[in-house]
């Protein structure tokens, strides 16, 4: 390298565009020794495992750059280090997903089966011993989790909309559209548990106190889910081009058929995708539903009487319960629920997609 | 069926600002009527009171009588929505529905007032259009593709193609060919000579050429100074206008010496 003459600040052979660069695998080797180098100290130091990944990480944050900084330039040391630091920054962030999600799986996929799916906690006779078995089923859970989301949905989907069709369509800077906005804004904010308490009251206000049943869930979910479908409704009919309502005012269409016909047809993909995340957001929760609909151990499937079963609130309550078929009861409705969101996330890309404006030949 | 329009004192505002002032003109029927002129001297804001699309701005009004065959455009009783039926326009950008194939944006204007058709009439009039349009052997083995899959130059037709497919009775094009080629532009202006046996046809344009090629009638918009609001310089016969026109102004901007 002696006998070439280097630009110091640049690295370039004068006169030349050439560089000189580490050989391809450089990032892959440094991480690779990094690792073994760590491991190895690991072993020596008697250091916990977990001590492994993070001395790997931050020797080769600290090595690459430097070898790179002494072979290449100073930019492509720079490239390196930051280059570095962001993957690190990105297994960060993915290792709690993928713990969360390998656990939930490992632990409760071999509690997942036809009969825990088929069954509600209904306690049984053992026909042999005599003496009764405690109940090991989610279908009721299941079921109310269903049934309340499906609840919250019919009511929040209409009047989101409508309030969206609103702001985006007539209210545009006058002082109410304004004052939605706003109050829409810090609706999302409110904590989860006080659109429960919300449920609860008007329903001791109208129906005497102790009043319990499924709709107040509904209610309660709903509250939490207006914001989202309004706020992800109004961003997706203000990306509607306004020369496609031009368009058509000029084909002498009215305002609300334009807006009926093509505004929310142009837009429906991004609003079904809203409500989906809307819906994924609040089938998981659990404070409004424990305190306006309670908790059941079998079937319920009427919304409007009794109490129901809801599967984060059966999570809860195996987990209270504290023995270890319990917990693994606990770890399967929580694969359960995962499961259910990812579901409904696949059909909301799907339809996002069958609906999303065509533009290919 | 093609009607003329008789333009009276019509003042064009936007809240408190006055957009164009004093404009007063009679639109042939049957005929193509120009608009040409600086950006921002008002032509455009001109052209959308004639279907009163001004009024889809908020806070955008009119002072003035617009008379269509009779009857003012302006008028108490008047529903805006039915003077659009009759009066149809094109963009300056081609703006087919995004969710729509060709077959069903041709239709829209039926589909979307949910005028009930069997498919044989709406067939010919999707034919109809299209071949009014001059599109129709570029599209007619893919009618059901989506609009937006077309060339601009095709897409501008196929806006026009929906445009004359609710059979109005004026036509008004807001620099239709702004954002095409010389070859979809001459397509365009070719279209413009044959639709001028049915319809009243108003155009707007930035090119001169285009404006001496297509017209009957030329009217030249002006501003006196930035700020101020626009109005009609001059409004005569296209041939007189570009060989002998009344006012200095106007033989300025068309021989380029302005501004």
């Amino acid at each position: 390298m002696s006998a070439v003459d280097l630009d110091a600040d640049t690295g370039l052979r004068n006169g030349s565009f050439s560089h000189v660069s580490l050989p391809r695998y450089a990032s892959l080797l440094v991480v690779v020794i990094a690792l073994a180098l760590s491991a190895l100290l690991v072993l020596l130091l008697g250091w916990n495992w977990v001590a492994c990944p993070v001395v790997a990480a931050v020797l080769t944050v600290i090595a690459l750059p430097l070898w790179s900084a002494a072979v290449e330039n100073r930019r492509k040391a720079v490239d390196r280090l930051v280059t570095s630091l962001v993957w690190c920054a990105l297994l960060v962030a993915l290792v709690p997903l993928v713990w969360v999600l390998a656990q939930t799986v490992v632990k409760g996929a071999p509690e997942l089966t036809g009969s825990f799916l088929t069954h509600d906690m209904t306690q049984k006779l053992d026909p042999t011993t005599f003496k009764m078995l405690p109940g090991a089923g989610v279908a009721h859970a299941l079921v109310g989790t269903l049934l309340v989301t499906l609840g919250a949905t019919i009511i929040s989907v209409p009047i989101g909309l409508m309030t969206a069709v609103y702001l985006v369509e007539y209210g545009r800077g006058k002082l109410i559209a304004r004052w939605t906005t706003l109050l829409v804004d810090v609706m999302t904010g409110i904590p989860s548990i006080v659109a429960g308490l919300f449920a609860l009251a008007l329903f001791t206000v109208i129906s005497g106190v102790g009043t319990r049943f499924g709709l107040m869930g509904s209610i309660a979910l709903s509250l939490l889910m207006i914001p989202t479908v309004v706020r992800s409704a109004e961003e997706m009919m203000r990306l509607v081009p306004n020369d496609l309502r031009e368009a058509s005012y000029a084909l002498g269409v009215p305002k609300w058929r334009t807006i009926v016909k093509m505004v929310i047809p142009t837009a429906f993909g991004g609003i079904i995708t809203g409500v989906m995340l809307a819906v994924s957001r609040v089938i998981g929760e659990t404070a409004p539903l424990l305190v306006a609909i309670g908790s059941l151990d079998v079937m319920n499937t009427n919304l409007f009487s009794g109490r129901m079963q809801t599967l984060p609130v059966y999570i809860l309550n195996e987990y209270k319960k504290s023995t270890p078929h319990d917990y693994d009861l606990a770890w399967a409705g929580a694969l359960l629920l995962i499961l259910i969101v990812m579901i409904l996330n696949l059909i909301a890309r799907i339809v996002g997609k069958i609906f999303a404006p065509k533009t290919g030949r | 069926m093609a009607k003329s329009i008789d333009v009276s004192d019509v003042n064009i505002y936007y809240g408190d600002f006055k957009a164009v002032e004093d404009v007063s003109m009679t639109i042939k029927a049957k005929s193509v009527t120009a608009f040409i002129g600086p950006s921002g001297c008002g032509k455009s804001t001109f052209l959308r009171t004639l279907n009163r699309m001004h009024e889809v701005i908020p806070g955008a009004r009119v002072e003035g009588k617009i008379v269509v065959d009779g009857q003012s455009l302006y008028g108490s009783s008047v529903d805006p929505v039915e003077v659009r039926r009759r009066i149809g326009m094109v963009f300056q950008r081609p703006n087919p529905f995004p969710t729509m194939s060709i077959y069903d944006n041709v239709l829209a204007g039926n589909r979307l007032n949910s005028k009930k058709l069997r498919k044989s009439e709406s067939d010919a009039i999707v034919e109809k259009a299209l071949r009014g349009a001059n599109l129709w052997t570029e599209v007619k083995d893919r009618l059901g593709k989506p609009g937006m899959g077309l060339s601009g130059g095709q897409q501008q037709r196929l806006c026009i193609a929906r445009a004359i497919a609710v059979q109005p009775e004026v036509l008004l094009m807001d620099e239709p060919c702004s954002a095409l080629d010389p070859i979809s532009t001459a397509a365009i202006e070719d279209l413009i000579h044959e639709l001028k046996s049915d319809y009243t046809i108003v155009i707007v344009t930035h090119n001169m050429q285009q404006a001496a090629r297509v017209s009957d009638d030329t009217g030249f918009f002006n501003l006196k100074a930035a700020g101020q609001p626009g109005h009609l310089v001059e409004f005569n016969p296209t041939k007189q206008m570009f060989t002998n026109p009344d006012n200095p102004d106007t033989e300025a901007y068309i021989s380029g010496r302005f501004g």
